[in-house]
């Protein structure tokens, strides 16, 4: 899909994006790479996971390829964020990739990954409220600020916010429901909250800026009210959409709890949510410790 | 929530009683998020009778309306998880959950009429009519589920209590 580019500087300064194709290299590599690592694992690696990462490559490859060649647009920068920051890291992130990782790399590399997963700043960081103000947080700064026309303006900074687009929205889906190993992940009850919170801001922000579309984002130059306008309604329905998928796989992983894999305890312990939660972080840490001896059976229980 | 805590019908003996409480409280989520899923789906999208943003919603509305419309997507993605949950354990009352079911939708229906169009003012029904008789029926058609709702709840109820089990 080619599309007439603009000539350079056609907007007044814009810049010269001529047909660069250098941010599919990244998406290009990640897929690749993810395949011969799911080759090489011995056990077999799960299908379905590879699936839903290159699911989640197809999605950053449409974002960065055919859309990042349109003519600036706010519908087609919308349509980017939906894209990087909300519907790819899914996919991405129910590939499982840091499980996949841990089967196939050395040692050593094992190692470093299992101290990664303990480290306490990873903890916060990766912790689904602090997930969810990066995630729409940054958002909001985008398009309040004038971050927005300055990224028009500067080709670094435009790829820089992409970049952060997908490690918060992968952050964000990973703290919520990955399948891969996160010690210290918060009970359900904080990951619908923190899920809550971002769609709810995320919401608000789509209207805000519908509403407010003759000023904001600000500092553009020559702005086209109606079509913020249309992209604050693309904003609010593909946000919806979002909230949907990452609510069917945070709840997903509850339906599909480990408790079956255990042997069934005898009592009903008299506090179930703190049980929950110690027992929750207790097989984190055993996977990890499992993961560091070959030869064990599949351990990824959420589909 | 019902806990994960509790382990599955397969391994547990004695699994497979009822869970009333659980049952009516599942119905009366997916209630909820259903109705307002129709609402979303057949007044914002098919008729658009109601706006996307009334340039007179305070922003106070606004926030409230997003959290709204935010948890109507979690509760109808983890009602149907619970449900699908309680099934498995076989511990579901189907009567319970449809009478929960109408209590939640004809709830909503009433709550959306009366604080949403009336105290909020978030939006109208519709636009460039006379309001009161879309008013009416939106209200009293939400109360009439709700006292289906609430009848069948305290049939199935007192059905349970009279022959002991279901």
């Amino acid at each position: 899909m080619t599309v007439a580019v603009p000539p350079a500087f056609a907007h007044g300064g814009h810049v010269a994006d001529g047909p660069s194709w250098f941010p599919l290299l990244p998406v290009v590599l990640l897929a690749v790479g993810y395949l011969l690592a799911a080759a090489r694992d011995p056990r077999g690696w799960d299908h379905r996971r590879t699936a839903a990462w290159l699911v989640g490559c197809a999605l950053l490859a449409v974002a960065l390829g055919p859309l990042g060649q349109l003519p600036d647009d706010p519908r087609g920068h919308m349509a980017q964020h939906l894209l990087l920051g909300m519907l790819a890291p899914l996919g991405l992130v129910l590939g499982a990739p840091v499980t996949l990782l841990l089967r196939v790399a050395p040692p050593p590399v094992r190692r470093v990954v299992g101290r990664l997963l303990r480290a306490r700043a990873l903890h916060l960081l990766a912790h689904p409220v602090t997930a969810a103000l990066l995630s729409t947080g940054g958002l909001a700064l985008v398009l309040l600020t004038p971050l927005y026309a300055a990224a028009e303006r500067h080709t670094a900074l435009h790829h820089a916010l992409h970049l952060h687009y997908v490690a918060a929205g992968y952050l964000f889906a990973w703290s919520l429901a990955g399948p891969d190993p996160a010690p210290r992940r918060p009970g359900l009850a904080v990951r619908v909250g923190a899920l809550l919170g971002a769609a709810a801001g995320h919401a608000v922000l789509a209207k805000y800026l519908y509403a407010h579309a003759e000023t904001l984002p600000p500092g553009l130059t020559d702005r086209d009210p109606a079509a913020f306008q249309s992209a604050a309604q693309l904003m609010y329905y593909g946000g919806d959409l979002a909230e949907l998928l990452l609510a069917v796989a945070l709840f997903a992983t509850w339906y599909n709890r480990p408790n079956r894999l255990r042997p069934p305890r005898s009592t009903r312990s008299p506090r179930p949510t703190r049980s929950h939660r110690s027992t929750r972080s207790h097989r984190s840490t055993r996977l990890i410790k499992k993961f560091a001896s070959p030869g064990n059976d599949s351990l990824t229980q959420t589909s | 929530m019902a806990d994960s805590s509790l382990p599955s019908a397969r391994t547990v003996p004695g699994a497979g009683a009822v869970d009333a409480r659980s049952s009516t409280l599942v119905g009366v989520l997916i209630g909820i998020a259903i109705m307002a899923a129709v609402d979303e789906i057949v007044f914002h999208q098919l008729l658009a009778w109601h706006h996307f943003y009334d340039r007179s919603t305070p922003s106070v509305a606004l926030l409230s309306d997003g959290l709204l419309h935010a948890a109507e997507v979690i509760i109808l993605v983890g009602g149907f998880f619970w449900f699908a949950d309680l099934r498995r354990r076989r511990a579901l009352s189907t009567r319970l959950a449809w009478g929960g079911f109408l209590l939640g939708a004809g709830g909503f229906q009433v709550f959306d009429g009366v604080v949403d169009h009336k105290v909020l003012r978030l939006h109208q029904i519709r636009y460039g009519v006379h309001l009161l008789p879309y008013d009416v029926v939106w209200i009293a058609s939400g109360a009439v589920l709700l006292l289906a709702g609430a009848g069948l709840l305290w049939w199935a109820r007192s059905r349970r209590s009279g022959d002991g089990r279901r």
